[in-house]
């Protein structure tokens, strides 16, 4: 319980840094530039929405840096994030709202299949050391994982969208569909997402293979693992129930932690394939300017990682009784 | 000598630092191995591949092999500068973290956990947004405070590891200060770690300066592969069938990538022994652990 407890309050303490920098940046930089954002949109906002933003940017407001941020505070905790400049008039949580599930959906089933491949690989690497496996896969995973995942995206648009045209390439559906529950449109979101996908599962297995084939090793080493082989119990057995589970338990902090990074994790993926999902438009907001909504983005990605960071917490406490007692 | 040795004695560590090597000495005399000025647009556009311009020519009439061939002196600037700059960070407060202990380690440690757990990637994208066009200076500056805290929490747990140790009793019953501990006496025994950390944090900050640059983060007019990247998107290289453009960047960030990577894949092997064929003595008298060989036998 204490163990818990103090992760709450972890991640209330890192909710408050991360607004706290999204306060303080635009202010710290040299030529304010929320100024020159606001100058931009001169004209098109008015009354109350012009000046929610000039509060939350500190513009035009003679309060002093403490109460600006006092109001800053309250108006993050009550979901008030602003006017979006480029999808403009909608509040910047509804734009927000409709790009999550594509990058829920589409990175979400990634990142689980990367952590069930890449954990069943080390595994197998781990238990044949120097195998065909171990002298093959880590090698080529530690290559892999070198490569910029962005660019492996555009060389699989040239491979499989634009040379041999296989799959669509840009966007999350055709713009001729309209979203139903029927086969056809699921079939065409699914079209849609197999190069994204492929290619980031490509570029993110290697690290699972790799953490998992050394905690592997050293756990094959343990005291326990050899009690095993003296009772003479088989060796998937020994393999998964022994060596495998206590393997894969540092690993699980690492997964969930990646679940969290989901939500922001592919932004140059989706960038490339013009996917429009959450990474998109935040360049989107970069792009043109609209630092509310990248604000409100910047927050959405931190708060989503750190609550995977608190269930991951939990989920230790329940399965390693480790945590209990120590810490 | 002995580094050498162990890296000629690892294939990976060989093919790594070959690469890297390699990349060091464009960067150093780019001036040999192409003629071209980088910059001066004064070719015919779009050309593809041919004699007299290896790569072909960018979309501005820049010939794309000087280009790659003189991008790798800002890409490595990047890779030391920030990947040093952010290890060095990183020892300091991971080490005195342990050493001090107390007030001082939780302090420390919960910053460290903080910054940890920030998403670094989308914290690049917005600083550099509000900071418009980064050089390379700024980029190192901001990958160094920002990407710091993975390593100091390895060296943290390291250095606590060898809190107890007898040389480092006997360097307090000296009398000595603590920073000279930390400095003489510490950091040195983790100098292994502090390679491979070295290498990972230029590893990602190549990705991530070169990330930047590519969606319009950096600065445009700068010399480097994730520019390059930048100028064969805006040219929409792929659609239009100027693939050179955009294959040749990504593939030298992933070969330069690939030698940092392999090279560290190495030093885990020379480092860890637990975790390569057990040759010759350790030097510490660990209980001994049983060989492969014995294990899959059992």
């Amino acid at each position: 319980m204490r163990f818990l407890l103090r992760r709450a309050g972890f991640f209330v303490l890192t909710l408050w840094a991360a607004v706290t920098l999204n306060f303080l940046l635009p202010r710290m930089m040299p030529g304010n530039p929320a100024l020159a954002m606001m100058g931009k949109f001169h004209g098109r906002l008015t009354g109350q929405a012009l000046q929610n933003l000039e509060t939350i940017f500190g513009v035009n407001t003679r309060e002093s840096l403490l109460a600006q941020y006092w109001h800053y505070l309250g108006d993050m905790a009550t979901g008030n994030f602003g006017t979006s400049l480029f999808f403009f008039p909608s509040p910047v949580g509804q734009v927000v709202r409709s790009a999550i599930p594509w990058t829920l959906g589409l990175f979400g089933v990634v990142t689980v299949l990367a952590f069930i491949l890449g954990t069943g690989v080390g595994i197998i690497s781990a238990w044949r050391r120097g195998g065909v496996v171990d002298s093959v896969a880590p090698p080529l995973l530690v290559i892999s994982s070198a490569i910029p995942y962005f660019w492996v995206g555009m060389m699989f648009i040239l491979i499989f969208g634009l040379k041999l045209q296989w799959l669509p390439w840009s966007g999350g559906m055709d713009i001729t569909e309209t979203p139903a529950w029927t086969g056809e449109f699921i079939g065409n979101v699914v079209q849609h997402a197999i190069l994204p996908a492929l290619a980031l599962l490509i570029t993110t297995i290697g690290t699972w293979t790799l953490t998992m084939r050394n905690n592997m090793v050293t756990t094959l080493a343990e005291d326990y693992v050899r009690m095993a082989r003296a009772k003479g119990l088989s060796s998937p057995r020994i393999m998964l129930d022994y060596a495998a589970r206590n393997a894969v338990l540092p690993n699980l902090t690492g997964f969930a932690m990646s679940l969290g990074f989901v939500v922001g994790g592919a932004i140059l993926i989706e960038y490339v394939f013009n996917y429009p999902g959450v990474g998109y438009m935040l360049l989107q907001a970069v792009e043109n300017e609209d630092y509310p909504l990248m604000q409100a983005l910047f927050l959405l990605i931190t708060v989503a990682v750190l609550v995977a960071i608190l269930l991951a917490d939990i989920a230790t406490a329940i399965f390693d009784p480790r945590t209990r007692t120590t810490r | 000598m002995r580094l050498l040795k162990a890296i000629a004695g690892n294939a990976k560590a060989t093919v790594g630092a070959l690469l890297l090597l390699a990349f060091i000495v464009f960067a150093l005399v780019p001036g040999l191995f192409a003629r071209d000025d980088p910059t001066a647009q004064t070719y015919p556009r779009n050309l593809g591949a041919s004699g007299a311009h290896l790569l072909g020519t960018t979309g501005l009439g820049q010939d794309t092999f000087a280009q790659a061939v003189y991008g790798t002196r800002q890409v490595l600037e990047i890779a030391f500068g920030a990947g040093l700059a952010s290890t060095l960070l990183a020892a300091l407060i991971g080490v005195a973290a342990a050493y001090l202990g107390g007030w001082a380690d939780a302090a420390l440690s919960l910053f460290t956990d903080v910054v940890l757990v920030i998403p670094l990637f989308p914290l690049l994208i917005v600083i550099a947004a509000y900071v418009h066009n980064s050089g390379t200076g700024v980029l190192i500056a901001v990958l160094t405070f920002t990407g710091w805290s993975y390593t100091a929490r390895q060296l943290r747990s390291q250095a606590l590891a060898l809190r107890s140790r007898d040389f480092l009793a006997a360097a307090r019953v000296r009398g000595e200060r603590a920073s000279y501990i930390i400095a003489v006496e510490i950091l040195p025994t983790m100098s292994s770690l502090l390679v491979a950390a070295l290498l990972t944090n230029a590893l990602y900050d190549v990705l991530f300066a070169s990330s930047l640059q590519f969606i319009g983060l950096g600065d445009p007019n700068s010399t480097s592969w994730g520019t390059m990247l930048y100028w064969a998107q805006n040219n929409e290289a792929l659609q239009t069938g100027y693939y050179l453009q955009a294959i040749v960047p990504g593939a030298a960030i992933a070969l330069l990538g690939a030698g940092f990577a392999l090279l560290n894949y190495a030093f885990d092997e020379i480092g860890n022994p637990a975790l390569r064929p057990v040759r010759g003595r350790r030097r510490l008298a660990l209980p001994r652990r049983p060989r492969q060989e014995e294990l899959s036998r059992a």
